[in-house]
């Protein structure tokens, strides 16, 4: 549904490109994950999509038309993104926060019918009912995630995207915000989830896209791309991958340089 | 209806009433409603009629605007430290004012015209300065651009002032402290025409100012394209404050304190924040019209000087209670 073909991105007085020749596509009802590390350009692709750098090359396509020629309402209409940073300027109440989800969807002097019902699932669906009543600056950096995350679901997108979904979560939610995702994707979403959490990735994600300076090095399901070998270049630090015994997925433990471990 | 906002109206009327009634000759109510009502003697007619009730009007249009003005650029600018003046509109305006003046333009519907356009090239030039600096819509450059030109404006009116006859440098300076005194119905009108264009316009991009005060790449993810929201913003915010400084001179504190006391009352969203700034604001002008010309009547304070006096505690108030 969203395609990055070629995408090509330098910024402003960068010495070096932050994106380079990029090509993937994210496809409905399905986890794409990306992941990569620290400065490999997860976050550029993600601005690249909202139009937020410019391309030096290449095209961000939705359903195969270019996003710019949407309008930004538009583009918000197809997809739902949780940026990496963002911060209210004043505090405001959650629930308040979460209505902003419809903004795409209301008409010129703030009619949306479908308002109610879509923040209602949505606050459902993310398990924040508890949280209405509170302000933006009194949350817990996890129930601000969560909070995100249901302001994204209410903005009823085909597809929904998130940079860093589950920092500052615990186990807990860590784990119920990939079931969410996955929910999403099983019903009929594009879900693309840009971590750090490579084991969670790759118990969730249906295909795992891997960065590392710029430049796409694999793209495949997580079996194929969760390669000690790939990873060890890739992170310029000693890992191992064997198979979790319990949920058969690969599974990453990286490995303390100069100290003997048991193999 | 809030009730807090419910009460704040009703003190608006009360407010705007008291200012019909008193002065340094006062009516009670009974009079004022014969007045209001078409009775009443000529004498009492003429104060309320055509020499208190432009000024009122004008009170209440300067307060709604300001208010609105600072609402929209603390939302934009994402600080709630901003106001119309900060981004230059003040100083440009005195220039214009003070050139004006200094060229012996002494002319009230000149000067105002002369405010106006300064203040509105001030804003020009600190957008200009932005986008040379290649972040056109960058809060922290458009902030810093402001003062910038603000303290260049200032430079500017200590040349003009000190070139200028003693006399006419009192009236520039008692203008830069700003006043209702001299309001007559074409000024009502004219800041009528720019608040009916401007009010309905800022509450009509409401909803961008809410997505914008999380930030500009979440904004973009709520379908509003922050750059060209923003500059929409900026200058429909500070066509206001120079259209107000234009009527009344500079009235500062108003755009400043009125937008958290607005927040304090209704929360974040912008199309109410913005409508409770526009009634907070009037309330505020009008009644502190009402003590610059009774506290030491028949002399009349300066209303810039007022407003801070009544603000700065207010404010303080507002910021012990700031969670």
């Amino acid at each position: 549904m969203i395609a990055w073909s070629d995408v090509s991105v330098r910024y402003p007085g960068a010495s070096t490109p932050a994106l380079t020749g990029v090509s993937f596509a994210v496809g409905k009802g399905a986890i794409t994950a990306v992941v990569g590390p620290n400065g490999s350009g997860k976050s550029t692709l993600v601005r690249a999509l909202l139009r937020r750098v410019g391309l030096q090359s290449g095209r961000v396509l939705i359903d195969g038309g270019d996003v710019n020629a949407l309008s930004q309402r538009d583009l918000a209409r197809r997809v739902a993104v949780v940026v990496q940073r963002e911060e209210p300027a004043f505090p405001m109440r959650a629930g308040e926060y979460v209505a902003l989800g419809r903004a795409p969807h209301a008409g010129a002097w703030g009619v949306d019918e479908g308002a109610s019902d879509a923040i209602a699932r949505a606050i459902s669906l993310a398990g924040i009912e508890s949280l209405l009543d509170r302000h933006t600056d009194e949350l817990s950096g996890g129930e601000w995630q969560r909070l995100r995350l249901a302001r994204a679901i209410a903005q009823e997108a085909e597809a929904i995207v998130l940079d860093e979904p589950t920092t500052f979560l615990d186990i807990a939610h860590e784990m119920s915000a990939f079931e969410l995702l996955a929910d999403l994707a099983r019903r009929g979403r594009a879900v693309l989830a840009v971590s750090h959490q490579l084991n969670l990735v790759s118990r969730f994600a249906d295909r795992v896209v891997l960065l590392h300076r710029g430049v796409v090095v694999a793209d495949g399901a997580p079996d194929e791309v969760m390669r000690a070998s790939v990873l060890e270049s890739v992170y310029e630090w000693p890992l191992v991958v064997s198979r979790d015994p319990a949920v058969g997925a690969p599974t990453l433990v990286p490995l303390r340089r100069n100290v003997s471990h048991r193999s | 209806m809030n009730a807090r906002v419910a009460l704040l109206i009703a003190t608006l009327v009360v407010v705007a009433f008291a200012a019909l009634a008193f002065g340094p000759v006062s009516l009670d109510a009974r009079e004022l409603w014969r007045v209001l009502t078409g009775g009443a003697e000529p004498v009492s007619r003429a104060i309320v009629l055509d020499v208190r009730a432009p000024r009122v009007a004008l009170g209440l249009l300067v307060g709604a605007a300001l208010g609105m003005s600072g609402s929209v650029l603390q939302g934009a600018l994402r600080n709630a430290l901003a106001e119309p003046y900060l981004l230059g509109v003040s100083g440009g305006a005195a220039v214009g004012a003070v050139l004006a003046v200094s060229l012996g333009m002494n002319d009230p519907t000149v000067l105002s015209l002369a405010a106006f356009v300064g203040g509105l090239a001030a804003v020009v030039l600190v957008m200009g300065i932005a986008r040379a600096a290649g972040m056109r819509a960058d809060p922290r450059v458009l902030l810093m651009a402001g003062v910038v030109v603000g303290a260049f404006a200032n430079a500017a009116i200590m040349v003009l002032l000190a070139t200028v006859p003693a006399e006419a440098a009192k009236g520039a300076l008692w203008w830069m402290m700003g006043s209702l005194g001299s309001a007559q119905w074409k000024d009502v009108a004219r800041l009528a025409v720019v608040l009916a264009v401007a009010g309905p316009a800022l509450l009509h991009w409401a909803r961008d100012l809410d997505a914008l005060a999380l930030g500009h790449d979440a904004a973009a993810s709520l379908g509003v394209a922050p750059e060209a929201a923003s500059r929409r913003l900026f200058f429909t915010a500070s066509l206001l404050a120079a259209a107000t400084v234009a009527a009344a001179g500079l009235v500062g504190f108003v755009g400043l304190l009125v937008p958290h006391v607005a927040r304090a009352l209704v929360g974040t969203r912008h199309r109410v924040v913005l409508a409770v700034s526009a009634v907070a604001g009037s309330t505020l002008v009008v009644g502190a019209d009402l003590a610059a010309r009774t506290t030491r009547a028949p002399a009349e304070l300066p209303l810039g000087a007022v407003t801070a006096v009544v603000g700065v505690p207010f404010f303080l108030s507002l910021l012990r209670r700031m969670r």
